[in-house]
């Protein structure tokens, strides 16, 4: 075993200092390799296969170590925090590791290598970040941002290339082995703002929306011509000064606009592909979520392997597909999409600025070449402001709104380099640029300097300079309103000035997204209710719904609510009631339950207390969905399409089957039956079902849930189809609805229907599944009218004299197929279930 | 006579129209308001849309502008231009309404005893009012506010989502609880709106 990957481990421990939640995970995996050392002479009951799964192994253990140095840092109390940049603490985290890891090797075997950095962490940030822009904030500022990411970055890579190899003339370095084209390279590669770190600094200091769009926009923009400045100049070094000619200069030039747009365009055809396809994955919800990331993901590729700009490209895929991809898939994909987009983002980020430092404790890279480096922070710092500040003040002469100078300086001072940078130096070409580690190592020290210095100093600043920070200004309607009304009236008012305006273009291009776009890209169910104002209506509603829910649970119950909607299921209350009435309500009630699944699972908190499945956490939230799908599928067969596919992993079809079909006659007929029978028998000593062996009369309750469901039981006694029901949950051995069955007769509550209050409801029983005929109900209301809690006492009675006329069914199939949707099985169980159960009453009826 | 080079174009085309003494005071009044060059292609502007040579503008004009014709709230622009009933448009008043769009430029000296500049927040704030408040009682009531969002809507849009719509936005800014938005209310609730930005034309500075 290689001490590299004991050092792992010893970083692992280090961290364990600092925080208390990974210790855990990571003993057993040191224990397991004490194994492999005492295990190995004997015989081979535990082989241990350490080559085999190395590499990701270590791949895993390096993103574990990375996690635990951000929860570290996370935990670093709030002081140091506050001025010290997280990504800042996060290098010096790296250190500490690389020191450890230099200790263990007497080497650095761990480093950010070009191809990981660029292939597997940076384009989950740039898709992150693509996909999360601000669109409009974003396109209205598209000029400016191009300006300085075009021209502020050939400046400063010019400006540095330059002024350094004039200093190197003027002999400020010693001697090196450098050219002018080596310096214009080394320039160039150092000229771009790092996305990363801009976003991760920035991000902590909540600018106005205006600088930090320009910030960040250049910065994401600008890394597609570093890229492409820095591929010519390569090119340049490789053909050698005495060759380039006039020609070779305008190809680069060519090649530089071509590899830009060239990048952007193939961002957009991807964004075009992900949106058609989602347009179409209605069948297949689980899986629409990862066509993005595996889309985003391959538009990089696709551009990295055309040499076109491969971070312009996710940039733009994630900036287009954004609003016809929200608009296509289910809600619940969307999130799913978006907190996956920012686990990985983040995630890479903390691995790469983890490594950012790691990588420095390396004794080969480090040349020191005092005057160079100097020089290198001086003109990277100082043209950055000279390039800021002229462009904006070009830019300001036009603009609308200026930028302030105090913004001016802040952006400036917002110039961070980063992993970028570092990921271009290691990646030169070590045979024709001889001094490859001073370069690198001077990088380094650029990005240290920028991301730990200027970002510690840049919240201060901001303070200080009182730049105008984002105003939290809370969502208005009328706000809205009136800015559609003030976008209508400036178009106007160019119209009839007769000039074309931004507004012009705005409603030019709105209109042909209308017309073409949204036809091409959207489902035409997203087509509808698009209206942004009406989905801001929208979003405010539930807003209000949520605090309201908070705000009275505060108070109380908000059973009322239920009570005041009057013809809806008051569960509570029905009992007493007749209930013959009540199907219709059940059902639209029940759909708004379905609907509102987030809001309703932020009310109520009701889970199983036992639950085996895997999709448990899908059940979680949709205790109410389930217990809605429990009541529609007992008497709404059609509802059970649209659920099934919370039981099965891949999809959901529509299963309108024979077996189902027929299910519903058999039920309609057995429920009639029973309820023919207990209208004429009357009441029916209970009869005891001993077969169980848990059925202990005096078990004791487990918790108050089922204490109260039990006296419901007691009070109501509504066996639904109890002679079912037994076997399946003796099997499943729910100890607590062995003791629901306690009382006099065998009622079982299924476990998740206690909390839900709602379910004890008579509308479940299999008596109501059709609307009983005429001549049921007849005597049903001739025994409830008067004395309704009598009459409801007799019913359970009933199917104790059909089991008694069919005693088969006992030991048999057993399972009820609502009973199998309660307690969650495997997908096909349940279907199977259904199946057996009108097998099952074939048999019987 | 104006001393600037703009200023005496403008007054030459000017002459046509208007009578030799207001004019020396309106081209005085107007280089206040917005800037002489952009006075020349503004009154250029007058002239084509002043199709038959008239003099002055009429609803008409307008609406023979083909993207104005598109315009969702159209009609409510086209009158904003026409005050108090009023079916004649002379270039001044052409220009002061247009002012209103001009942005507020920070650098220009304030003079002490000027009253509230055109461009102002509340002036603009009071235009885009007056387009709500077509009745002028000096209040948006429920009606008139349905108005406007039943054109500025998107089709699919229901009738009763447009009024729980028009409902919820009166009650937000609705601080008397009279069921309508006053003009001071109005102010208020869009207090966090930078009006500068959104009422302001870039090329009208």
């Amino acid at each position: 075993m290689p001490s590299s990957t004991y050092v792992a481990f010893v970083g692992a421990v280090f961290l364990l200092c600092s925080t208390l939640t990974g210790g855990q995970s990571e003993e057993p995996s040191q224990s397991q390799h004490h194994h492999i050392e005492t295990n190995n002479t004997n015989a081979l009951i535990v082989t241990v296969k350490w080559h085999h799964v190395e590499t990701p192994y270590m791949v895993v253990l390096w993103i574990l170590v990375a996690g635990l140095a951000k929860i570290s840092v996370a935990q670093l109390n709030a002081r140091l925090k506050s001025f010290f940049p997280e990504s800042g603490l996060l290098i010096l985290c790296g250190f500490v590791l690389g020191g450890i890891v230099w200790g263990a090797d007497k080497a650095q075997t761990f480093k950010l290598t070009p191809r990981n950095f660029f292939y597997f962490l940076l384009p989950q940030i740039i898709l992150d970040t693509g996909y999360f822009m601000p669109n409009k904030l974003f396109f209205s500022n598209l000029g400016a941002i191009l300006v300085h990411a075009v021209v502020g970055t050939v400046w400063n890579a010019a400006a540095v290339g330059l002024s350094l190899w004039g200093c190197y003339i003027g002999g400020a370095m010693g001697d090196l082995q450098i050219g002018l084209l080596q310096f214009l390279l080394f320039g160039s590669l150092l000229a771009a703002v790092d996305p990363v770190a801009v976003i991760a600094v920035f991000e902590e200091v909540h600018v106005n929306e205006v600088l930090f769009i320009w910030v960040f926009g250049e910065s994401l923009l600008n890394d597609g011509v570093t890229v492409v400045l820095y591929n010519v100049f390569d090119a340049f070094v490789s053909l050698g000064g005495p060759r380039i000619n006039a020609a070779e200069i305008i190809k680069g030039i060519v090649s530089f606009f071509v590899v830009a747009f060239g990048g952007g365009l193939i961002g957009v055809i991807f964004a075009i592909i992900i949106s058609l396809l989602t347009k179409y994955t209605g069948k297949v919800q689980i899986i629409e979520a990862g066509f993005i990331f595996v889309l985003g993901y391959l538009s990089y590729l696709t551009a990295d392997m055309l040499s076109l700009s491969a971070i312009l490209s996710v940039t733009f895929c994630g900036v287009c597909c954004q609003k016809y991809v929200n608009a296509n898939m289910d809600e619940k994909s969307v999130t799913a999409v978006r907190y996956a987009m920012k686990v990985f983002a983040n995630g890479s980020e903390t691995m790469i600025f983890v490594f950012l430092g790691l990588s420095a404790i390396d004794s080969v890279i480090w040349v020191w070449n005092t005057g160079f480096i100097l020089c290198t922070i001086l003109f990277a710092v100082v043209y950055r402001f000279i390039g800021v500040f002229f462009l904006t003040g070009i830019l300001n002469r036009y603009r609308l709104v200026p930028l302030e100078t105090i913004d001016q300086v802040i952006m400036s001072y917002g110039g961070l380099r980063g992993a970028v940078a570092y990921g271009l130096a290691t990646s030169l070409d070590e045979t024709r640029i001889k001094e490859k580690n001073l370069m690198i190592s001077t990088t380094l020290i650029m990005v240290y300097f920028t991301v730990v210095i200027q970002g510690l100093t840049l919240k201060p600043l901001v303070k200080w300079l009182k730049v105008k920070r984002v105003s939290s200004s809370d969502l208005k309607l009328i706000a809205k309103v009136n800015n559609r009304a003030c976008e209508h009236v400036l178009a106007a008012m160019e119209d009839i000035c007769g000039r074309i305006g931004d507004n012009w273009w705005t409603r030019g291009w709105k209109r042909f997204e209308d017309k073409y776009i949204t036809w091409f890209l959207m489902k035409p169910e997203a087509r509808k209710n698009r209206d942004y104002l009406f989905s801001i209506f929208h979003k405010l509603n539930l807003e209000d719904a949520v605090n309201y829910v908070t705000e009275g649970e505060k108070r109380g119950s908000l059973a009322f609510l239920r009570k005041g909607e009057g013809s809806s299921v008051d569960f509570e209350k029905k009992y007493g009631l007749e209930f013959s009435g009540v199907m219709p309500d059940i059902t639209s009630e029940l759909d708004f339950g379905i609907d509102n699944v987030p809001m309703t699972s932020i009310i109520r908190d009701s889970v199983p207390s036992v639950s085996l499945n895997i999709h448990e956490q899908d059940m979680k939230g949709m205790s109410e969905d389930i217990n809605a799908h429990h009541l529609l599928q007992q008497n709404l067969y059609r509802s059970r399409k649209n659920h099934r596919h919370r039981y099965s992993r891949s999809d959901f079809t529509i299963n309108q089957s024979e077996n189902e079909v027929q299910e519903i006659f058999q039920r309609t007929m057995r429920s009639r039956l029973e309820s023919f029978k207990s209208a004429k028998m009357g009441v029916t000593p209970a009869k005891k079902i001993t077969k169980h062996p848990k059925k202990e009369p005096n078990q004791k309750m487990s918790d108050g849930k089922t204490d109260r469901s039990y006296h419901m039981d007691k009070d109501k006694g509504y066996p639904y189809g109890d002679e079912d029901f037994e076997f399946s949950e003796a099997d499943s051995s729910y100890s607590g609805d062995g003791a629901a069955a306690g009382g006099s007769f065998p009622m079982r509550a299924p476990p998740y229907t206690v909390g839900a209050g709602g379910i004890d409801n008579p509308a479940f029983m299999p008596e109501m599944d059709t609307p009983p005929p005429p001549w049921t109900s007849e005597a049903e209301t001739d025994s409830s009218v008067a004395p309704s809690q009598r009459a409801q006492r007799q019913l359970p009675w009933s199917p104790n004299n059909l089991r008694r006329l069919a005693p088969l069914r006992l030991s048999a199939r057993s399972t009820d197929s609502f009973v199998m949707a309660d307690i969650p099985l495997a997908p096909d169980s349940s279907e199977e279930a259904s199946e057996e159960t009108s097998r099952g009453d074939d048999t019987h009826m | 006579m104006p001393e600037c080079k703009c200023c005496s174009k403008v007054y030459f085309k000017m002459v046509k129209c208007v009578l030799l003494e207001q004019l020396q005071h309106f081209v005085n009044q107007l280089t206040h308001s917005v800037a002489s060059a952009h006075l020349v292609r503004l009154y250029d502007r007058y002239q084509a849309l002043d199709k038959d040579n008239k003099g002055y503008l009429c609803p008409q004009d307008f609406g023979a502008i083909k993207e104005l014709a598109m315009n969702p709230i159209c009609d409510r622009i086209i009158g904003a231009f026409f005050t108090s009933g009023q079916e004649i448009l002379d270039f001044p008043s052409f220009v002061r309404i247009l002012a209103h769009f001009r942005p507020v430029d920070k650098n220009r000296p304030k003079e002490p005893n000027s009253p509230d500049p055109i461009n102002s927040r509340s002036n603009k704030l009071k235009f885009a009012f007056q387009l709500y408040d077509q009745d002028k009682d000096g209040k948006i009531s429920r009606h008139e506010l349905l108005q406007v969002l039943r054109s500025m809507l998107e089709k699919q849009v229901t009738e009763e989502q447009l009024e729980s719509i028009a409902d919820r936005t009166i009650q937000e800014a609705d601080l008397d609880r009279d069921d309508a938005i006053s003009f001071e209310e109005f102010r208020k609730s869009l207090d966090k709106v930078n009006i500068d930005h959104k009422m302001s034309i870039r090329f009208l500075r």
